[in-house]
């Protein structure tokens, strides 16, 4: 028996008299991992591996458009991102702007279903209802019809002219405005959702020490309710500020070819219409690492806050 | 007093406009639907049934709707297993690697669908598979995957591992025990996770437009058409749906309840 078998049995020994062993676990349950594990290593590890890879290919000299080879071509960051970081900014802003209306618009919804409709199993069940309802529409059809709603003969921009809100030739439709509506509407139930699950968790007995205490009610939401329901607010505005970056559909179907375009926008159009795959796994990385860094200081700061 | 009253008028209102806005263009979709529109269907021109009777009237339109219907099938079942799977090991293994397989499941979560498209599609051109049903069904299991890993997961960890500690003192084979015991307290949790795969799935346009070639989808098919106007056929599927699975819910809901009691 080698020194390694034993340490790795005793270490198992150990382990089993440490916890109750479940059944079906250890080995047997470590093998239930196997095929999950290795489908996401063939196909999301290793395609993002190839991108990474193409992000650095060079043009074959004197081949046709979309030819290329493997190398190091390092240049190929600046460049793109010299060519293309208005684009990169803008997708960063308007999903921030989108996130932060969702947030404003969801948490009130969150909170009449969980903590206003509480006990009230029917009334709940349908507001839930209501909030995943549009999954249930094509997503593609549903940015159409916004497209109708702001256009520049319907209500809602009529009713923003005579606000005063819109000068009278003012329009919606193919601005940055339409585009953060569509974004905000697509993913507002991945924001509602998740505040729903935070706030329904809530001790209601908690909200009434609250008030008790002779906390206005104001007070009682910024002490009680919202630090409690941050877990949610957390998971909401990730939910929502993800595929809102990346997202390519608002910004096509609802903005215009020039002040609105997004990164999603550019990444197509590089890969299908171009056939530049280096820039466009250039934009896709940059796109990857800067949401995972922001989403890593995003939930420590959340984390930290949450314990201070 | 007063000031309690007036937060508890103006918080159901803002969500009430909240809730008007979320289903304003659910209702224009099936509104649409109804209009006699023409090929365009941009503007109301008056009602008619014309597309509900002949749903399948405009070209290629129903063929997108199998489309979409196979590949969310495939890739349900697909996903659901391998999820199911993952989900009871990630909560009943112990061993070193827990937090590598967390985070590999959480990535794809976090990566937005225009990468996973990019990446997936460097790949399958790398490999020169051939773009179509076989790659999208591919694309799909994969970021269906890490959703049915987190919805089974919840459902595994609160699972009382004497209940199969019971069956195996009661000589149930660790098959028998899974299928018996397991399985059917787990089965509320992979349905909810199956439902979520297919709506994933057929909703999908990102990821299906970068891997799919020829092959059209739903989504697909009302996304190409949106320059030359959309058939209000479309308009007639995705309300079809809507009904469908409203049904869906409230026979799921009416059953719990009925179980409750």
């Amino acid at each position: 028996m080698s020194a390694a078998t034993v340490l790795r049995r005793s270490r198992a020994g150990t382990a089993l008299a440490g916890q109750p062993p479940a059944p079906a676990g250890g080995r047997g349950a470590r093998r239930l991992l196997v095929p999950g594990v290795l489908y996401l290593g063939v196909f999301f590890v290793l395609p993002v591996g190839t991108l990474l890879a193409t992000s650095l290919y060079a043009p074959v000299p004197g081949g046709e458009l979309g030819q290329y080879t493997p190398a190091l071509r390092w240049q190929n960051y600046p460049e793109a991102l010299g060519a293309f970081w208005p684009q990169l900014v803008r997708s960063f802003a308007f999903a921030g702007a989108a996130t932060v209306v969702a947030l404003v618009v969801g948490y009130p919804m969150a909170y009449v279903i969980a903590v206003r409709a509480r006990g009230r199993r029917t009334l709940q069940g349908l507001l839930v209802v209501l909030v995943v309802a549009p999954f249930f529409t094509s997503f593609i059809l549903r940015t159409i019809a916004w497209k109708q709603i702001l256009a520049d003969g319907g209500a809602v921009v009529g009713a923003l002219r005579w606000l005063h809100v819109l000068p009278p030739d003012g329009r919606v439709s193919a601005t940055s405005a339409a585009v953060v509506v569509g974004l905000t509407y697509s993913f507002l139930p991945f924001m509602v959702l998740p505040l729903f699950a935070a706030l329904e968790r809530l001790d209601p007995r908690l909200l009434e020490a609250g008030a008790d205490l002779y906390a206005a009610p104001a007070t009682t939401f910024r002490r009680v309710t919202l630090p409690l329901s941050m877990p949610g607010v957390v998971a909401g505005t990730l939910l929502t500020f993800i595929p809102a970056v990346g997202d390519y559909v608002n910004s096509s179907l609802l903005g215009n070819s020039t002040t609105t375009v997004m990164i999603g926008q550019v990444v197509d159009a590089r890969f299908f219409r171009l056939l530049d795959y280096p820039t466009a796994a250039v934009l896709s990385v940059v796109l990857m690492v800067t949401i995972l860094v922001l989403v890593t200081a995003y939930v420590r700061r959340a984390g930290t806050e949450d314990l201070v | 007093m007063t000031r309690l009253r007036l937060g508890g008028a103006v918080v159901p209102t803002f969500a009430a406009l909240g809730f008007l806005f979320l289903l304003v263009p659910v209702a224009y979709t099936v509104l649409f639907s109804f209009n006699d529109g023409g090929k365009t269907n941009l503007v109301w021109r008056g009602f008619t049934l014309d597309a509900w009777r002949n749903p399948c009237g405009a070209p290629r339109v129903c063929s997108a709707l199998v489309g979409s219907l196979q590949v969310g099938a495939v890739s349900t079942v697909v996903a659901t297993t391998l999820g199911t799977l993952l989900a009871i090991g990630l909560v009943r293994a112990r061993f070193g690697g827990r937090p590598a397989v967390d985070l590999l499941v959480f990535l794809p979560m976090a990566t937005p669908e225009v990468v996973l498209g990019a990446a997936l599609v460097s790949q399958f051109l790398s490999l020169r598979l051939p773009l179509g049903f076989g790659t999208v069904v591919l694309a799909h299991v994969m970021f269906c995957l890490s959703f049915v890993v987190v919805a089974v997961k919840a459902r595994v960890s609160t699972l009382d591992p004497a209940l199969e500690q019971a069956a195996a003192d009661l000589y149930a084979t660790p098959w028998q025990a899974f299928w018996r015991v397991t399985f059917p307290l787990l089965l509320p949790g992979i349905g909810a996770a199956a439902l979520l795969a297919f709506s994933l799935s057929f909703d999908d346009f990102i990821v299906t437009s970068f891997t799919s070639g020829g092959f059209t989808t739903f989504p697909k098919f009302v996304y190409v058409s949106a320059t030359r106007g959309i058939p209000p056929q479309a308009n007639v599927i995705s309300s079809a749906m809507f009904v469908l699975a409203l049904l869906v819910v409230l026979v799921v809901q009416v059953v719990a309840r009925a179980r409750r009691r």
